[in-house]
């Protein structure tokens, strides 16, 4: 973990001595180390079989490798600094080294023009790079929630400054802008959130929170714990606030942080907009890795979300809706990247609910385990699709599906790999969505038909666009090669490695004994045995139907999308304008918040306070002006106010005590 | 006598055996290798710098010698070598001053009188009488007139040095009456006998207030807490700047350290009774003028005594906290204020030797002619006006938390109005960043190269600056000790 940072600290310091060859290869190197040491981690937590990692039963613990106090205020308010490893923060250990190794990987030849001329700012983009890395790591590993939300706040900056690393261009300062303001509004209800927690409870550690010591230094996941803690607020005068517990409001407000981070609805509004960053970046912060922190922070504190009923209710709606919600507005995109956005979004949403609908009396919270899985086959194929979606963009030169068409000839390498994501998305059999898709699906089944349903419809959208997508940018009709413009050809090495990797994990990921490994309270779970073929039936028959209505419409070049889009106007304009989200926001913020709030604030500001101030500034320079001629430089003087000030001290004291 | 007691004193004994080398090496060593008596010195003392993170002095015991007169322990170890980190840093700056014309044929006697004037402040923080308290603190003062008056060809620093001398000479007088009072009040001049007789409710009249009153001024004086002030920016503008950084940061140090022991230790019983107020008022009057004076300074020495003025009121929250955590703030504090107003009179240092310039104006554009120079200044700046993550941050959000945890509502008052003039000073310390980055002015200060030691002192400031406050195990470290 330490090495993506001393990274960022060499190529953010010196970066701008060493060339971009070289700075691009050390920071490649440098998470390529860290990609082994992680597995090496990963496998050694998963495999060896130690009792520090595994208990007798078969039971997976939590392990603090180390756990140092950082600073302490009093006894009992310590922020420590630590590294906790149990079967969610391994996993993603393995996710966010792979990832971020392949983007480092693919950033050698995507941050190039065509004539292998490197970009401005290059060794700044892959200090940034490790920047993130490094803070992402943390966030996985923190030992305790105060610790999480630093470098919750670090990934939150690191993805800015990538958002805006092409700070010339309006548009990529604006929402880099927006993308930090939107998340550190979550961000407030997520440190209310902890701050109520830990002042009912006198912790932040996590495992105070939902374990139960095994041994020194180990935990086990244990709900008796999680009871405890809401017994002791509920034991505490702790006020009920608008009928709700103080518990309920901590979760939630905690959750509030997780929706900012993975893009929840309503606080969704910046990760399209985030696309304006470099591709490359958008694989890694704004779809493999940074938009799950929210889910992992649920996961994280999953046997407490446990206890509140009505917070759980609560992720599951929200998750519902935003799936539903990123599916339709997925339909009507133009940009590719913001395809790719919105489908990330209706993703992990698909994750929400899966914790959300996660019950330990059904199938042992199958849901659990199913969203993690999800969160993995995600980041796999999802960078895939954004590296592939990069590699077009590199070629043609611009974000817009109207200018490509046809392309499957060109490059075929980028076609079969982004062929091999849209199935995996759209959770074809054998390859990894299926699997983690149809757990989701499974699990919602055991919660409610309802769930059920709407979650299938959703998968049916899902395999709709993404395939709409795929054929628009390879089939439609033949390239237009126009005057002026060089043949579109595959990428070089670096850039297609990379895809080619991803397409293999992708495609078997899915066949990995997942619920061996991660599970709610660590005890494995037989995936295999509960796999239930009727639903799975389903929702491959769903698929593929939906596919196939994507291949009607957009394999060759016909009337028929024109036609619908007709018949449904108002829809159409509303999921093409994306529910007109951002407009409600403007109207709001500029609107109301600024003609209500913040113009008798800023008055306030300008009157009030600045009048305070100038007026301090007024009294500090007359009465220093004032005061000047004590500094005399005449020693006779110097002694005289010593002297007088020495009994004056004296005499004042004794006449004010006696 | 039993000699063995000596061994007490590890410290003391090591600085003197430091300072006999560097003596025999500038007396008997032939003229060409005089010229490596910086080095020479600089490295025996930063050897002794080392001594002092052995086990053996790093978690001293608690011992005392000669009957009870001289104490230490680890706290007290442990100030002694935050003192010598920042002796050692001095050492270093001054190497290419003491390099030049006029001062190279006496530069020996800087650095013996540098280690002499240490030495006192040992025995100041040491002592656990009054006799031996006094003998240190003359120790402490006295050398430090000649350093002042070092360069005598000056005008300004032979009138400096007067202005020193007859000032401490005043000061020290008002201090001995005090004890003679107290003397008189309890009988004996042991601190631990003084505080029994308080304790036993002997002598709390009128007149011990008076004592404390005096007894205070006399401390004060070295601390520069208004109104025993008032010499300070004369001597601070008028002596060579090595010496003036040593005075603003080391003797301060070790005085603030010394006037805890003997507030807590002499008159704690007397903390509500008397010297609480009489604190509390010296606080606000010494933050606020030094701040209302500093904001007119057009020269940087001046300016920058001013500011050590207001920071010394800052280092007095600790005092008044009365408590543990107070006295770990205080001792970060210190060294935290080390680093920063060390790295302040390090650039100022380097651009004098360079070009002779010390005022303000001088300062408009350095940026564009030292961009290094001007960088390490506006972390100084920074951290003395404690903008976080520098270290200087950590070090007033400690000392303000421990005056909190005292309790009573007084404190919150004075905490606050310590606050408000945290946002005074961050003015004038932006004045300098922005004369340096903001001003369109063409530099008058030339592009140059500093020497090799001036900028070796320079990054060791700037690391402690950036990594003070993120190490949080010194001050856990600190606090753990405290008593």
């Amino acid at each position: 973990m330490a090495i993506p940072l001393c990274m960022f600290l060499i190529l953010g310091l010196l970066g701008m001595k060493m060339s971009h060859k070289l700075a691009g290869i050390l920071g490649t190197a440098g998470m390529g180390v860290t990609l082994v040491l992680a597995y090496f981690t990963a496998f050694t937590y998963f495999f060896s079989g130690s009792p520090d990692f595994v208990s007798s039963e078969g039971q997976r613990l939590q392990y603090i490798v180390f756990n140092v106090d950082w600073l302490q205020f009093y006894d009992n308010l310590v922020i420590r600094l630590g590294f906790l490893l149990d079967p969610i923060s391994a996993l993603l250990l393995v996710v966010i080294t792979t990832i971020s190794f392949m983007v480092h990987l693919y950033s050698n030849g995507y941050m190039r023009d065509h004539h292998g001329v490197y970009e401005h700012g290059f060794q700044r983009f892959y200090a940034f790079l490790s920047l993130f890395s490094f803070s992402m790591l943390g966030l996985v590993v923190a030992t305790n929630i105060f610790q999480m939300y630093i470098f919750w706040e670090l990934v939150g900056a690191s993805s800015y400054l990538l958002i805006g690393f092409y700070y010339v261009k309006p548009s990529a300062v604006s929402a880099s802008k927006k993308a930090f303001i939107v998340t550190r509004f979550a961000d407030l209800g997520f440190l209310i959130g902890i701050l109520i927690l830990s002042f009912y409870t006198g912790t932040f550690n996590f495992t105070d929170f939902t374990s139960a010591p095994v041994a020194d230094g180990v935990y086990g996941v244990s709900l008796d714990t999680a009871q405890g803690i809401k017994n002791l607020i509920a034991g505490s005068e702790a006020p009920i606030f608008m009928g709700a517990s103080v518990l309920t409001w901590a979760l939630v407000l905690i959750f509030m942080g997780g929706m900012g981070k993975s893009a929840m609805l309503p606080l969704h509004i910046w990760l399209p907009d985030a696309m304006e960053g470099p591709t490359p970046v958008s694989a890694l912060i704004h779809a493999a890795t940074m938009v799950v922190a929210g889910v992992y922070l649920v996961a994280r504190l999953f046997p407490l979300y446990l206890m509140e009923h009505s917070a759980m209710v609560i992720i599951t709606v929200v998750g519902a809706v935003t799936a539903f919600y990123a599916a339709m507005v997925a339909c009507t995109q133009i940009d590719i990247k913001r395809v790719l956005a919105f489908s990330t979004i209706s993703q992990i949403a698909f994750m929400m609910v899966s914790l959300g609908v996660a019950d330990p009396n059904f199938h042992e919270g199958l849901g659990y385990m199913a969203s993690m899985f999800h969160l993995f086959t995600h980041a796999m194929f999802k960078a895939l699709l954004f590296l592939g979606a990069g590699a077009l963009i590199h070629a043609i030169g611009s974000n817009d599906y109207t200018e490509m068409h046809g392309l499957r000839k060109y490059m075929p390498i980028t076609h079969v790999t982004f062929l091999i994501g849209c199935l995996a998305i759209a959770g074809i059999i054998p390859f990894s969505g299926f699997f983690s898709k149809d757990e989701i699906l499974s699990a919602c089944f055991g919660n409610s038909w309802i769930a059920y349903l709407w979650m299938s419809m959703v998968a049916a959208l899902t395999a709709f666009y993404m395939f709409r997508l795929y054929f628009l940018i390879f089939w439609w009709k033949e390239h237009p090669v126009r005057q002026g413009h060089h043949t579109p050809h595959d990428q070089p090495w670096t850039m297609t490695l990379p895809l080619v990797i991803l397409a293999a994990i992708a495609t078997v990921a899915g066949l990995i004994p997942f619920g061996n490994f991660v599970s709610w309270n660590g005890e494995p779970y037989d995936l295999f045995g509960h796999f239930d073929w009727s639903i799975a039936a389903v929702s491959l028959l769903v698929a593929v139907v939906a596919i196939l209505v994507a291949a009607k419409m957009y394999m060759k070049e016909n009337p028929l999308p024109a036609k619908m889009k007709n018949a449904m106007p108002t829809l159409w304009d509303w999921c093409h304008h994306r529910f007109y989200w951002d407009e409600l926001y403007m109207f709001i913020t500029h609107k109301i918040i600024f003609n209500g709030i913040c113009r008798p604030i800023a008055w306030f500001d300008r009157h009030i306070i600045d009048g305070t101030m100038d007026g301090f500034a007024y009294v500090t320079n007359k009465a220093s002006y004032a005061i000047r001629g004590l500094q005399s430089g005449s020693i006779q003087m110097y002694v005289w106010i010593y002297l007088i000030g020495a009994l004056a001290l004296g005499a004042i004291t004794a006449v004010c005590i006696l | 006598m039993d000699y063995s007691q000596f061994l007490v004193m590890k410290q003391e004994i090591g600085l003197l055996a430091v300072f006999l080398i560097v003596f025999l090496y500038d007396t008997f060593m032939p003229k060409r290798s005089l010229g490596a008596l910086g080095t020479v010195s600089s490295v025996l003392f930063a050897l002794f710098v080392a001594y002092g993170f052995c086990p053996s002095v790093f978690d001293s015991p608690v011992e005392t010698a000669f009957s009870g007169m001289y104490a230490t322990s680890a706290v007290i170890a442990n100030i002694k070598t935050i003192l010598n980190i920042g002796a050692l840093i001095v050492m270093i700056q001054a190497m290419r001053w003491a390099d030049q014309d006029l001062v190279r044929i006496r530069r020996g006697e800087f650095y013996e009188l540098l280690l002499t004037t240490l030495f006192g402040m040992y025995l100041m923080i040491s002592a656990r009488h009054f006799l031996l308290f006094i003998i240190g603190l003359e120790t402490a003062s006295l050398p430090l007139a000649a350093m002042v008056a070092f360069d005598k060809h000056r005008y300004e620093s032979r009138e400096a040095a007067v202005k020193y001398v007859l000032t401490a000479v005043f000061s020290s007088a008002i201090f001995l009456m005090g004890l003679s009072f107290v003397y008189g009040l309890t009988g004996s001049l042991y601190f631990g006998k003084i505080a029994t007789a308080l304790m036993m409710g002997d002598g709390i009249n009128a007149l011990l207030v008076v004592a404390l009153a005096f007894v205070i001024s006399g401390i004060g004086f070295k601390l520069s807490l208004v109104p025993f002030h008032l010499w300070t920016a004369d001597v601070y503008q008028g002596a060579p700047t090595p010496v003036t950084s040593y005075l603003s940061v080391i003797s301060k140090g070790a005085a603030a350290f010394a006037f805890l022991v003997v507030l807590w230790q002499v008159f704690g019983c007397v903390y509500t009774f008397a010297w609480e107020w009489m604190l509390y008022a010296l606080i606000i009057l010494t933050i606020t003028i030094g701040n209302l004076f500093a904001i007119r300074q057009r020269n940087m020495k001046r300016f920058l005594a001013f500011s050590s003025i207001s920071q010394a009121g800052y280092i007095m929250l600790g005092v008044i906290a009365f408590n543990g955590m107070g006295m770990a703030a205080l001792m970060y504090y210190i060294l935290v204020y080390i680093f920063s107003n060390l790295a302040a009179f390090g650039v100022i240092g380097a651009i004098e030797n360079n070009s002779g310039k010390v005022n303000m104006e001088d300062y408009n554009g350095l940026y564009k002619t030292n961009p290094r120079l001007a960088f390490t200044m506006m972390l100084a700046m920074f951290s003395l006006a404690g903008i976080p993550p520098f270290a200087g941050f950590f070090s007033k959000f400690f000392i303000f938390t421990s005056a909190i945890n005292q309790g009573s509502v007084a404190i919150y008052v004075l905490v606050l109005i310590a606050l408000i003039n945290t946002i005074v000073s961050l003015y004038y310390y932006l004045l300098v960043v922005k004369a340096m980055f903001i001003s369109d002015e063409e530099s008058t200060v030339a592009t140059f190269r500093s020497a090799c030691s001036e900028r070796f002192a320079l990054w060791i400031c700037v690391g402690g600056i950036l990594l003070l406050g993120v190490v949080s195990c010194i001050y856990n470290h600190l606090l753990e000790i405290s008593f």
